[in-house]
Protein backbone atom coordinates (compact mmCIF):
# COMPACT_ATOMS: atom_id res chain seq x y z
CA UNK A 1 0.00 0.00 0.00
CA UNK A 2 1.42 3.36 -0.94
CA UNK A 3 0.31 6.83 0.09
CA UNK A 4 -0.05 9.81 -2.23
CA UNK A 5 1.08 13.29 -1.27
CA UNK A 6 -2.52 14.53 -1.62
CA UNK A 7 -3.62 12.00 1.00
CA UNK A 8 -0.88 13.17 3.33
CA UNK A 9 -2.12 16.73 2.88
CA UNK A 10 -5.66 15.69 3.71
CA UNK A 11 -4.65 13.87 6.88
CA UNK A 12 -2.38 16.72 7.88
CA UNK A 13 -5.29 19.11 7.47
CA UNK A 14 -7.55 16.93 9.62
CA UNK A 15 -4.86 16.98 12.30
CA UNK A 16 -4.45 20.75 11.81
CA UNK A 17 -0.80 20.41 10.74
CA UNK A 18 0.61 22.84 8.19
CA UNK A 19 2.70 21.11 5.57
CA UNK A 20 4.42 22.26 2.39
CA UNK A 21 3.96 20.25 -0.82
CA UNK A 22 7.57 19.20 -0.60
CA UNK A 23 7.12 17.92 2.95
CA UNK A 24 3.96 16.10 1.88
CA UNK A 25 5.87 14.28 -0.88
CA UNK A 26 8.63 13.41 1.55
CA UNK A 27 6.18 12.03 4.14
CA UNK A 28 4.26 10.15 1.45
CA UNK A 29 7.46 8.24 0.65
CA UNK A 30 8.30 7.60 4.31
CA UNK A 31 4.78 6.51 5.22
CA UNK A 32 4.60 4.20 2.21
CA UNK A 33 7.81 2.51 3.37
CA UNK A 34 6.36 2.06 6.86
CA UNK A 35 3.17 0.56 5.48
CA UNK A 36 5.17 -1.82 3.32
CA UNK A 37 7.13 -2.91 6.37
CA UNK A 38 3.97 -3.49 8.45
CA UNK A 39 2.31 -5.31 5.56
CA UNK A 40 4.60 -8.26 6.20
CA UNK A 41 2.21 -9.10 9.03
CA UNK A 42 -0.45 -9.91 6.42
CA UNK A 43 1.46 -13.13 5.84
CA UNK A 44 1.25 -14.23 9.48
CA UNK A 45 -1.16 -17.12 10.19
CA UNK A 46 -3.71 -15.58 12.56
CA UNK A 47 -6.78 -17.74 11.97
CA UNK A 48 -8.52 -18.26 15.30
CA UNK A 49 -6.29 -15.81 17.14
CA UNK A 50 -8.16 -13.27 19.28
CA UNK A 51 -6.95 -9.66 18.97
CA UNK A 52 -4.89 -8.76 22.03
CA UNK A 53 -5.30 -5.45 23.83
CA UNK A 54 -2.55 -5.94 26.40
CA UNK A 55 0.46 -8.27 26.59
CA UNK A 56 -0.61 -9.52 30.03
CA UNK A 57 -4.22 -9.77 28.95
CA UNK A 58 -5.21 -7.12 31.52
CA UNK A 59 -8.67 -5.64 31.48
CA UNK A 60 -9.98 -2.18 32.31
CA UNK A 61 -9.88 -1.42 36.01
CA UNK A 62 -12.93 0.41 37.32
CA UNK A 63 -12.98 3.03 40.06
CA UNK A 64 -15.91 3.54 42.44
CA UNK A 65 -18.25 6.41 41.57
CA UNK A 66 -17.00 8.96 44.10
CA UNK A 67 -15.73 12.54 43.97
CA UNK A 68 -12.02 12.55 44.67
CA UNK A 69 -10.89 15.77 42.98
CA UNK A 70 -10.94 19.17 44.66
CA UNK A 71 -11.35 22.47 42.87
CA UNK A 72 -8.07 23.87 41.57
CA UNK A 73 -9.42 26.42 39.11
CA UNK A 74 -7.03 29.18 40.19
CA UNK A 75 -4.05 26.90 39.73
CA UNK A 76 -5.10 25.79 36.25
CA UNK A 77 -6.09 29.28 35.13
CA UNK A 78 -2.80 30.82 36.27
CA UNK A 79 -1.15 29.27 33.19
CA UNK A 80 -4.02 29.99 30.76
CA UNK A 81 -3.38 32.73 28.16
CA UNK A 82 -6.73 34.47 28.80
CA UNK A 83 -9.45 34.05 31.42
CA UNK A 84 -12.55 36.02 32.29
CA UNK A 85 -15.19 35.37 34.93
CA UNK A 86 -13.80 31.88 35.48
CA UNK A 87 -14.02 31.01 31.77
CA UNK A 88 -11.08 30.16 29.53
CA UNK A 89 -11.05 32.56 26.60
CA UNK A 90 -10.18 31.46 23.07
CA UNK A 91 -10.41 33.29 19.74
CA UNK A 92 -14.03 33.46 18.68
CA UNK A 93 -15.09 30.19 17.00
CA UNK A 94 -18.24 31.37 15.25
CA UNK A 95 -18.72 34.55 13.29
CA UNK B 1 -46.47 11.69 -5.19
CA UNK B 2 -46.99 10.08 -1.83
CA UNK B 3 -43.96 10.23 0.44
CA UNK B 4 -42.89 8.08 3.33
CA UNK B 5 -40.85 9.53 6.17
CA UNK B 6 -37.92 7.63 7.66
CA UNK B 7 -36.58 8.76 11.03
CA UNK B 8 -33.84 7.44 13.27
CA UNK B 9 -33.06 9.06 16.61
CA UNK B 10 -29.79 9.42 18.47
CA UNK B 11 -30.50 10.21 22.08
CA UNK B 12 -27.82 11.37 24.49
CA UNK B 13 -28.66 10.78 28.13
CA UNK B 14 -26.32 12.07 30.84
CA UNK B 15 -25.81 9.35 33.40
CA UNK B 16 -26.47 10.63 36.91
CA UNK B 17 -23.23 9.51 38.50
CA UNK B 18 -21.76 11.81 41.15
CA UNK B 19 -18.33 11.85 39.49
CA UNK B 20 -17.23 12.01 35.87
CA UNK B 21 -16.75 9.05 33.58
CA UNK B 22 -12.93 9.18 33.56
CA UNK B 23 -12.08 11.45 36.51
CA UNK B 24 -13.05 12.02 40.14
CA UNK B 25 -14.40 15.55 39.51
CA UNK B 26 -18.03 16.20 40.48
CA UNK B 27 -20.82 16.32 37.88
CA UNK B 28 -23.34 18.55 39.70
CA UNK B 29 -25.18 21.00 37.46
CA UNK B 30 -24.93 24.76 37.88
CA UNK B 31 -21.54 25.19 39.55
CA UNK B 32 -19.41 28.28 38.86
CA UNK B 33 -17.53 27.90 35.55
CA UNK B 34 -14.56 25.50 35.63
CA UNK B 35 -14.87 24.74 39.35
CA UNK B 36 -15.58 21.10 38.47
CA UNK B 37 -12.96 20.59 35.79
CA UNK B 38 -9.86 18.73 36.95
CA UNK B 39 -6.60 17.99 35.12
CA UNK B 40 -8.11 14.95 33.37
CA UNK B 41 -11.13 16.94 32.16
CA UNK B 42 -8.83 19.72 30.96
CA UNK B 43 -6.73 17.26 28.95
CA UNK B 44 -3.51 18.20 30.74
CA UNK B 45 -0.40 16.35 29.57
CA UNK B 46 0.34 13.09 31.33
CA UNK B 47 -3.10 12.43 32.78
CA UNK B 48 -4.82 9.09 32.34
CA UNK B 49 -8.53 8.24 32.30
CA UNK B 50 -9.87 5.70 34.82
CA UNK B 51 -13.33 4.39 34.10
CA UNK B 52 -16.19 5.01 36.56
CA UNK B 53 -17.89 1.77 37.61
CA UNK B 54 -21.17 3.66 38.17
CA UNK B 55 -21.31 4.60 34.48
CA UNK B 56 -20.76 0.98 33.43
CA UNK B 57 -23.49 -0.22 35.81
CA UNK B 58 -26.02 2.30 34.53
CA UNK B 59 -25.24 1.47 30.89
CA UNK B 60 -25.75 -2.24 31.58
CA UNK B 61 -29.05 -1.52 33.36
CA UNK B 62 -30.29 0.36 30.31
CA UNK B 63 -29.21 -2.52 28.09
CA UNK B 64 -31.14 -5.02 30.19
CA UNK B 65 -34.23 -2.78 30.24
CA UNK B 66 -34.36 -2.69 26.43
CA UNK B 67 -33.71 -6.41 26.18
CA UNK B 68 -30.38 -5.85 24.47
CA UNK B 69 -27.22 -7.89 24.24
CA UNK B 70 -24.54 -6.74 26.66
CA UNK B 71 -21.12 -6.81 25.01
CA UNK B 72 -18.79 -8.95 27.15
CA UNK B 73 -15.70 -6.98 26.05
CA UNK B 74 -16.45 -3.46 24.88
CA UNK B 75 -13.81 -1.04 23.69
CA UNK B 76 -13.31 2.71 24.04
CA UNK B 77 -12.18 4.62 20.98
CA UNK B 78 -11.00 8.14 20.25
CA UNK B 79 -13.22 10.28 18.06
CA UNK B 80 -10.95 12.99 16.74
CA UNK B 81 -12.10 16.53 16.04
CA UNK B 82 -11.07 20.02 17.00
CA UNK B 83 -13.24 22.35 18.99
CA UNK B 84 -12.23 24.53 21.94
CA UNK B 85 -14.65 22.85 24.38
CA UNK B 86 -12.93 19.51 23.69
CA UNK B 87 -9.46 20.15 25.10
CA UNK B 88 -7.88 16.79 24.25
CA UNK B 89 -8.70 17.09 20.55
CA UNK B 90 -10.67 13.85 20.80
CA UNK B 91 -13.74 12.59 22.57
CA UNK B 92 -13.48 9.22 24.28
CA UNK B 93 -16.39 7.22 22.90
CA UNK B 94 -17.13 3.69 21.74
CA UNK B 95 -17.17 2.76 18.09
CA UNK B 96 -16.83 -0.83 16.89
CA UNK B 97 -17.69 -2.54 20.16
CA UNK B 98 -20.29 -0.55 22.15
CA UNK B 99 -21.26 -1.81 25.61
CA UNK B 100 -24.91 -2.31 24.59
CA UNK B 101 -25.71 -3.99 21.27
CA UNK B 102 -29.03 -4.65 19.56
CA UNK B 103 -32.17 -4.18 21.68
CA UNK B 104 -35.68 -2.79 21.25
CA UNK B 105 -38.35 -0.53 22.69
CA UNK B 106 -42.11 -0.87 22.24
CA UNK B 107 -44.03 2.33 21.58
CA UNK B 108 -47.76 2.92 21.54
CA UNK B 109 -49.17 4.56 18.42
CA UNK B 110 -52.11 6.96 18.45
CA UNK B 111 -54.58 4.22 17.53
CA UNK B 112 -53.40 2.16 20.50
CA UNK B 113 -51.39 -0.41 18.55
CA UNK B 114 -47.92 -1.32 19.75
CA UNK B 115 -44.94 -0.89 17.44
CA UNK B 116 -41.55 -2.38 18.21
CA UNK B 117 -38.63 -0.06 17.42
CA UNK B 118 -35.17 -1.55 17.13
CA UNK B 119 -32.33 -0.02 19.11
CA UNK B 120 -29.16 -0.45 17.07
CA UNK B 121 -26.76 0.14 19.93
CA UNK B 122 -26.01 2.23 23.00
CA UNK B 123 -22.50 3.33 23.83
CA UNK B 124 -20.70 5.13 26.64
CA UNK B 125 -18.86 8.37 25.99
CA UNK B 126 -17.80 11.60 27.64
CA UNK B 127 -19.64 14.88 27.22
CA UNK B 128 -17.79 17.96 25.94
CA UNK B 129 -17.59 21.34 27.69
CA UNK B 130 -19.67 24.38 26.81
CA UNK B 131 -18.77 27.28 24.55
CA UNK B 132 -20.25 30.68 25.36
CA UNK B 133 -20.21 32.99 22.40
CA UNK B 134 -22.11 35.92 23.87
CA UNK B 135 -20.60 38.75 25.81
CA UNK B 136 -16.93 38.65 24.82
CA UNK B 137 -15.23 40.92 22.32
CA UNK B 138 -14.13 38.60 19.47
CA UNK B 139 -13.54 35.81 22.00
CA UNK B 140 -15.38 32.65 23.06
CA UNK B 141 -15.62 31.65 26.73
CA UNK B 142 -15.07 27.99 27.60
CA UNK B 143 -16.60 26.25 30.62
CA UNK B 144 -15.32 22.71 31.07
CA UNK B 145 -17.52 21.70 34.02
CA UNK B 146 -19.55 19.47 31.72
CA UNK B 147 -16.47 17.96 30.06
CA UNK B 148 -16.20 14.32 31.06
CA UNK B 149 -19.79 13.93 32.26
CA UNK B 150 -20.82 10.37 31.35
CA UNK B 151 -23.23 10.03 28.45
CA UNK B 152 -24.97 7.08 27.00
CA UNK B 153 -25.85 7.55 23.33
CA UNK B 154 -28.80 5.42 22.32
CA UNK B 155 -29.17 4.94 18.57
CA UNK B 156 -32.46 3.74 17.09
CA UNK B 157 -32.95 1.88 13.85
CA UNK B 158 -34.48 4.04 11.08
CA UNK B 159 -37.88 2.51 11.85
CA UNK B 160 -39.82 5.57 12.95
CA UNK B 161 -42.26 6.76 10.30
CA UNK B 162 -43.59 10.08 11.57
CA UNK B 163 -42.77 12.92 13.96
CA UNK B 164 -45.42 11.55 16.32
CA UNK B 165 -43.75 8.13 16.40
CA UNK B 166 -40.41 9.81 17.06
CA UNK B 167 -41.90 11.68 20.00
CA UNK B 168 -43.55 8.53 21.35
CA UNK B 169 -40.18 6.72 21.19
CA UNK B 170 -38.38 9.59 22.86
CA UNK B 171 -40.98 9.82 25.64
CA UNK B 172 -40.79 6.09 26.23
CA UNK B 173 -37.03 6.21 26.55
CA UNK B 174 -37.26 9.29 28.76
CA UNK B 175 -39.65 7.49 31.09
CA UNK B 176 -37.39 4.43 31.08
CA UNK B 177 -34.16 6.22 32.04
CA UNK B 178 -36.00 7.90 34.89
CA UNK B 179 -37.47 4.62 36.11
CA UNK B 180 -33.99 3.10 36.03
CA UNK B 181 -32.68 6.18 37.85
CA UNK B 182 -29.74 6.39 35.47
CA UNK B 183 -30.49 9.91 34.17
CA UNK B 184 -32.43 12.83 35.67
CA UNK B 185 -34.11 13.43 32.32
CA UNK B 186 -33.89 17.21 32.64
CA UNK B 187 -34.15 18.42 29.06
CA UNK B 188 -33.76 22.12 29.86
CA UNK B 189 -30.40 21.45 31.49
CA UNK B 190 -29.40 19.20 28.59
CA UNK B 191 -29.38 15.92 30.51
CA UNK B 192 -31.52 14.28 27.81
CA UNK B 193 -30.88 15.46 24.25
CA UNK B 194 -31.96 14.30 20.85
CA UNK B 195 -30.63 14.41 17.29
CA UNK B 196 -32.89 13.17 14.51
CA UNK B 197 -31.90 11.70 11.15
CA UNK B 198 -34.72 12.47 8.75
CA UNK B 199 -35.23 11.42 5.14
CA UNK B 200 -38.13 10.82 2.79
CA UNK B 201 -38.71 8.33 -0.01
CA UNK B 202 -41.55 7.60 -2.41
CA UNK B 203 -44.01 5.28 -0.74
CA UNK B 204 -43.16 1.68 -1.63
CA UNK B 205 -39.49 2.32 -2.35
CA UNK B 206 -37.10 0.23 -0.28
CA UNK B 207 -33.90 2.28 -0.50
CA UNK B 208 -33.58 5.19 1.84
CA UNK B 209 -33.46 8.78 0.64
CA UNK B 210 -30.61 11.14 1.54
CA UNK B 211 -30.93 12.17 5.16
CA UNK B 212 -30.43 15.38 7.05
CA UNK B 213 -29.40 15.34 10.68
CA UNK B 214 -31.34 17.71 12.93
CA UNK B 215 -29.61 18.94 16.05
CA UNK B 216 -30.60 20.97 19.09
CA UNK B 217 -33.95 19.30 19.76
CA UNK B 218 -34.25 19.87 23.47
CA UNK B 219 -37.97 19.41 24.06
CA UNK B 220 -40.62 16.94 22.93
CA UNK B 221 -42.48 19.78 21.24
CA UNK B 222 -39.40 20.91 19.30
CA UNK B 223 -38.72 17.36 18.11
CA UNK B 224 -42.17 17.11 16.60
CA UNK B 225 -42.11 20.57 15.08
CA UNK B 226 -38.58 20.33 13.73
CA UNK B 227 -39.17 16.93 12.11
CA UNK B 228 -42.44 18.00 10.52
CA UNK B 229 -40.81 21.13 9.25
CA UNK B 230 -37.88 19.16 7.83
CA UNK B 231 -40.20 16.67 6.08
CA UNK B 232 -41.98 19.55 4.36
CA UNK B 233 -38.69 21.13 3.39
CA UNK B 234 -37.39 17.91 1.82
CA UNK B 235 -40.64 17.34 -0.10
CA UNK B 236 -40.46 20.92 -1.42
CA UNK B 237 -36.83 20.43 -2.49
CA UNK B 238 -37.51 17.15 -4.31
CA UNK B 239 -40.80 18.15 -5.88
CA UNK B 240 -39.13 21.36 -6.98
CA UNK B 241 -36.68 19.28 -8.99
CA UNK B 242 -33.77 19.49 -6.54
CA UNK B 243 -32.18 16.88 -4.34
CA UNK B 244 -31.62 16.68 -0.60
CA UNK B 245 -28.05 17.22 0.54
CA UNK B 246 -26.61 15.17 3.38
CA UNK B 247 -25.91 17.76 6.05
CA UNK B 248 -26.42 18.79 9.63
CA UNK B 249 -29.23 21.25 10.25
CA UNK B 250 -29.84 23.21 13.40
CA UNK B 251 -33.38 23.75 14.64
CA UNK B 252 -34.19 27.33 15.61
CA UNK B 253 -37.26 27.26 17.90
CA UNK B 254 -37.75 31.04 17.73
CA UNK B 255 -38.19 31.02 13.97
CA UNK B 256 -39.53 27.47 13.82
CA UNK B 257 -37.18 26.48 11.02
CA UNK B 258 -34.10 24.37 10.44
CA UNK B 259 -31.05 25.83 8.81
CA UNK B 260 -27.90 24.33 7.46
CA UNK B 261 -24.81 24.38 9.66
CA UNK B 262 -21.80 25.10 7.53
CA UNK B 263 -19.79 21.93 7.71
CA UNK B 264 -16.79 21.04 5.61
CA UNK B 265 -16.85 17.75 3.79
CA UNK B 266 -14.09 16.16 5.84
CA UNK B 267 -15.65 17.25 9.14
CA UNK B 268 -17.22 13.82 9.50
CA UNK B 269 -13.91 12.02 9.18
CA UNK B 270 -13.34 11.38 12.86
CA UNK B 271 -10.51 8.85 12.37
CA UNK B 272 -11.70 6.61 15.18
CA UNK B 273 -9.15 4.28 16.71
CA UNK B 274 -9.05 2.28 19.98
CA UNK B 275 -7.96 4.49 22.87
CA UNK B 276 -4.56 3.17 24.00
CA UNK B 277 -5.15 4.68 27.47
CA UNK B 278 -8.06 2.34 28.14
CA UNK B 279 -8.26 -1.44 28.13
CA UNK B 280 -11.27 -3.46 27.02
CA UNK B 281 -14.14 -3.25 29.51
CA UNK B 282 -15.10 -6.72 30.67
CA UNK B 283 -18.68 -7.23 31.78
CA UNK B 284 -19.15 -10.82 32.93
CA UNK B 285 -22.32 -12.77 33.65
CA UNK B 286 -22.05 -12.18 37.39
CA UNK B 287 -21.95 -8.42 36.84
CA UNK B 288 -24.90 -8.56 34.47
CA UNK B 289 -26.90 -10.63 36.95
CA UNK B 290 -26.14 -8.16 39.72
CA UNK B 291 -27.51 -5.36 37.56
CA UNK B 292 -30.54 -7.43 36.63
CA UNK B 293 -31.36 -7.71 40.31
CA UNK B 294 -31.13 -3.96 40.70
CA UNK B 295 -33.70 -3.32 37.96
CA UNK B 296 -36.91 -1.76 39.30
CA UNK B 297 -40.36 -2.70 38.00
CA UNK B 298 -40.40 -1.16 34.52
CA UNK B 299 -43.20 1.02 33.08
CA UNK B 300 -44.88 -1.64 30.90
CA UNK B 301 -44.92 -4.19 33.72
CA UNK B 302 -46.21 -1.64 36.21
CA UNK B 303 -48.96 -0.60 33.81
CA UNK B 304 -50.13 -4.19 33.38
CA UNK B 305 -50.06 -4.68 37.14
CA UNK B 306 -52.15 -1.54 37.76
CA UNK B 307 -54.82 -2.88 35.42
CA UNK B 308 -54.75 -6.27 37.12
CA UNK B 309 -54.39 -5.20 40.74
CA UNK B 310 -56.47 -2.02 40.89
CA UNK B 311 -58.97 -2.68 38.13
CA UNK B 312 -57.95 0.48 36.26
CA UNK B 313 -58.45 0.98 32.54
CA UNK B 314 -55.35 0.46 30.41
CA UNK B 315 -55.40 4.16 29.54
CA UNK B 316 -55.50 5.29 33.17
CA UNK B 317 -52.79 2.81 34.10
CA UNK B 318 -50.67 4.23 31.27
CA UNK B 319 -51.08 7.81 32.51
CA UNK B 320 -50.29 6.85 36.11
CA UNK B 321 -47.17 4.87 35.23
CA UNK B 322 -45.62 7.28 32.70
CA UNK B 323 -43.40 8.62 35.49
CA UNK B 324 -42.08 6.43 38.28
CA UNK B 325 -42.80 9.04 40.99
CA UNK B 326 -46.40 9.37 39.85
CA UNK B 327 -46.90 5.61 39.98
CA UNK B 328 -45.46 5.47 43.50
CA UNK B 329 -47.62 8.41 44.56
CA UNK B 330 -50.75 6.78 43.18
CA UNK B 331 -50.04 3.51 44.96
CA UNK B 332 -49.53 5.32 48.26
CA UNK B 333 -52.84 7.17 47.86
CA UNK B 334 -54.71 4.02 46.81
CA UNK B 335 -53.33 2.07 49.77
CA UNK B 336 -54.02 4.94 52.16
CA UNK B 337 -57.69 5.39 51.27
CA UNK B 338 -58.50 1.83 50.22
CA UNK B 339 -60.33 2.99 47.07
CA UNK B 340 -58.09 2.47 44.00
CA UNK B 341 -60.50 3.85 41.39
CA UNK B 342 -61.39 6.91 43.43
CA UNK B 343 -57.66 7.44 43.99
CA UNK B 344 -56.96 7.18 40.25
CA UNK B 345 -59.68 9.71 39.41
CA UNK B 346 -58.38 12.18 41.96
CA UNK B 347 -54.68 11.77 41.15
CA UNK B 348 -55.31 12.25 37.42
CA UNK B 349 -58.06 14.84 37.95
CA UNK B 350 -58.04 17.40 40.75
CA UNK B 351 -54.51 16.65 41.88
CA UNK B 352 -52.84 16.84 38.46
CA UNK B 353 -54.87 19.93 37.58
CA UNK B 354 -53.68 21.63 40.76
CA UNK B 355 -50.07 20.73 39.96
CA UNK B 356 -50.44 22.23 36.49
CA UNK B 357 -52.10 25.37 37.83
CA UNK B 358 -49.40 25.92 40.43
CA UNK B 359 -46.67 24.74 38.03
CA UNK B 360 -45.08 22.50 40.64
CA UNK B 361 -43.48 19.08 40.37
CA UNK B 362 -44.86 16.16 42.33
CA UNK B 363 -42.08 16.32 44.92
CA UNK B 364 -42.94 19.97 45.68
CA UNK B 365 -46.72 19.59 45.76
CA UNK B 366 -48.25 21.07 48.94
CA UNK B 367 -50.48 18.00 49.39
CA UNK B 368 -48.65 14.68 49.79
CA UNK B 369 -49.94 11.14 49.25
CA UNK B 370 -50.91 10.74 52.89
CA UNK B 371 -52.86 14.02 52.80
CA UNK B 372 -54.75 13.11 49.66
CA UNK B 373 -55.50 9.63 50.98
CA UNK B 374 -56.88 11.24 54.16
CA UNK B 375 -59.24 13.35 52.11
CA UNK B 376 -60.43 10.43 49.97
CA UNK B 377 -61.04 8.40 53.12
CA UNK B 378 -63.56 11.08 54.16
CA UNK B 379 -65.42 10.64 50.88
CA UNK B 380 -65.35 6.90 51.41
CA UNK B 381 -66.85 7.07 54.91
CA UNK B 382 -69.38 9.68 53.71
CA UNK B 383 -68.18 12.42 56.00
CA UNK B 384 -68.19 14.66 52.94
CA UNK B 385 -69.50 14.43 49.38
CA UNK B 386 -67.26 14.39 46.33
CA UNK B 387 -68.28 17.95 45.58
CA UNK B 388 -67.39 19.25 49.03
CA UNK B 389 -64.15 17.28 48.80
CA UNK B 390 -63.01 19.57 45.99
CA UNK B 391 -63.49 22.55 48.27
CA UNK B 392 -61.55 20.78 51.05
CA UNK B 393 -58.79 19.86 48.61
CA UNK B 394 -58.47 23.48 47.49
CA UNK B 395 -58.00 24.54 51.12
CA UNK B 396 -55.47 21.75 51.72
CA UNK B 397 -53.53 22.82 48.65
CA UNK B 398 -53.46 26.37 50.06
CA UNK B 399 -51.89 25.09 53.25
CA UNK B 400 -54.92 25.27 55.53
CA UNK B 401 -54.24 21.89 57.12
CA UNK B 402 -55.17 18.26 56.55
CA UNK B 403 -58.60 17.08 55.43
CA UNK B 404 -60.05 16.61 58.92
CA UNK B 405 -58.81 20.01 60.08
CA UNK B 406 -60.32 21.77 57.05
CA UNK B 407 -63.64 19.92 57.37
CA UNK B 408 -63.80 20.86 61.05
CA UNK B 409 -62.72 24.48 60.62
CA UNK B 410 -65.15 25.15 57.77
CA UNK B 411 -67.96 23.06 59.19
CA UNK B 412 -68.23 21.00 56.02
CA UNK B 413 -69.21 17.70 57.58
CA UNK B 414 -71.95 16.11 55.59
CA UNK B 415 -75.43 16.10 57.13
CA UNK B 416 -76.53 12.48 57.27
CA UNK B 417 -78.92 12.79 60.19
CA UNK B 418 -82.35 11.95 58.70
CA UNK B 419 -84.14 14.06 61.28
CA UNK B 420 -82.12 17.13 60.38
CA UNK B 421 -82.63 16.59 56.67
CA UNK B 422 -86.38 16.10 57.19
CA UNK B 423 -86.58 19.35 59.13
CA UNK B 424 -84.90 21.26 56.30
CA UNK B 425 -87.16 19.64 53.71
CA UNK B 426 -90.21 20.63 55.73
CA UNK B 427 -88.98 24.19 55.88
CA UNK B 428 -88.30 24.32 52.12
CA UNK B 429 -91.78 22.92 51.39
CA UNK B 430 -93.39 25.47 53.69
CA UNK B 431 -91.52 28.33 52.06
CA UNK B 432 -92.50 27.31 48.52
CA UNK B 433 -96.21 26.48 48.58
CA UNK B 434 -96.73 27.47 44.95
CA UNK B 435 -94.06 25.10 43.60
CA UNK B 436 -95.32 22.38 45.93
CA UNK B 437 -98.81 22.73 44.50
CA UNK B 438 -97.51 22.64 40.91
CA UNK B 439 -95.35 19.58 41.64
CA UNK B 440 -98.21 17.72 43.19
CA UNK B 441 -100.30 18.78 40.20
CA UNK B 442 -97.97 16.71 38.00
CA UNK B 443 -95.05 19.03 37.21
CA UNK B 444 -92.34 16.40 37.97
CA UNK B 445 -89.54 18.60 36.75
CA UNK B 446 -89.83 20.70 39.89
CA UNK B 447 -88.22 17.87 41.85
CA UNK B 448 -84.84 19.31 40.86
CA UNK B 449 -85.91 22.68 42.17
CA UNK B 450 -86.58 21.21 45.60
CA UNK B 451 -83.25 19.34 45.62
CA UNK B 452 -81.54 22.61 44.80
CA UNK B 453 -83.35 24.45 47.59
CA UNK B 454 -82.40 21.82 50.18
CA UNK B 455 -78.77 21.83 49.05
CA UNK B 456 -78.76 25.61 49.17
CA UNK B 457 -80.18 25.61 52.69
CA UNK B 458 -77.43 23.18 53.81
CA UNK B 459 -74.65 24.84 51.77
CA UNK B 460 -74.22 21.61 49.86
CA UNK B 461 -73.53 19.58 52.95
CA UNK B 462 -76.57 17.32 52.93
CA UNK B 463 -75.92 13.77 51.75
CA UNK B 464 -77.28 13.88 48.16
CA UNK B 465 -78.61 10.32 48.14
CA UNK B 466 -80.47 10.86 51.38
CA UNK B 467 -81.91 14.17 50.22
CA UNK B 468 -83.28 12.51 47.09
CA UNK B 469 -84.81 9.70 49.02
CA UNK B 470 -86.39 11.81 51.79
CA UNK B 471 -87.59 14.49 49.42
CA UNK B 472 -89.32 11.97 47.19
CA UNK B 473 -91.10 10.46 50.18
CA UNK B 474 -92.23 13.81 51.56
CA UNK B 475 -93.29 15.42 48.28
CA UNK B 476 -95.25 12.40 47.19
CA UNK B 477 -96.70 11.86 50.67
Amino acid sequence: MSVEASEVQRIAHLARLAMSDEQAREFAGGLSDIFAFVEQLDGAPIDGVEPMAHPLDAEQRLRPDAVTETDNREGFQAIAPAVEGGLYLVPRVIE
Amino acid sequence: MEWETVIGLEIHAQLNTVSKIFSGAPTAYGAEPNRQACAVDLGMPGVLPVLNQGAVEKAVMLGLAIDAEITPRSVFARKNYFYPDLPKGYQISQYELPIVARGHLDIELEDGTIKRIGVTRAHLEEDAGKSLHEGFESMTGIDLNRAGTPLIEIVSEPELRSAKEAVAYMKKLHSLVRYLDICDGNMQEGSFRCDANVSIRPKGQTEFGTRAELKNLNSFRFVERAINHEIERQIDVIEGGGSVVQETRLYDPDRDETRSMRTKEEANDYRYFPDPDLLPVVVDTAFVNQMREKLPELPDAKRARFVEQYGLSDYDAGVLTAAREMGDFYEAVAAGCGAPKLAANWVMGEFSAAMNRSEVELADAPVNAEGLAGLLARIQDETISGKIAKEVFEAMWNGEGDADAVIEAKGLKQITDTGAIDAIIDEVMANNPQQLEQYRGGKDKLFGFFVGQVMKATQGKANPAQVNERLKAKLDG
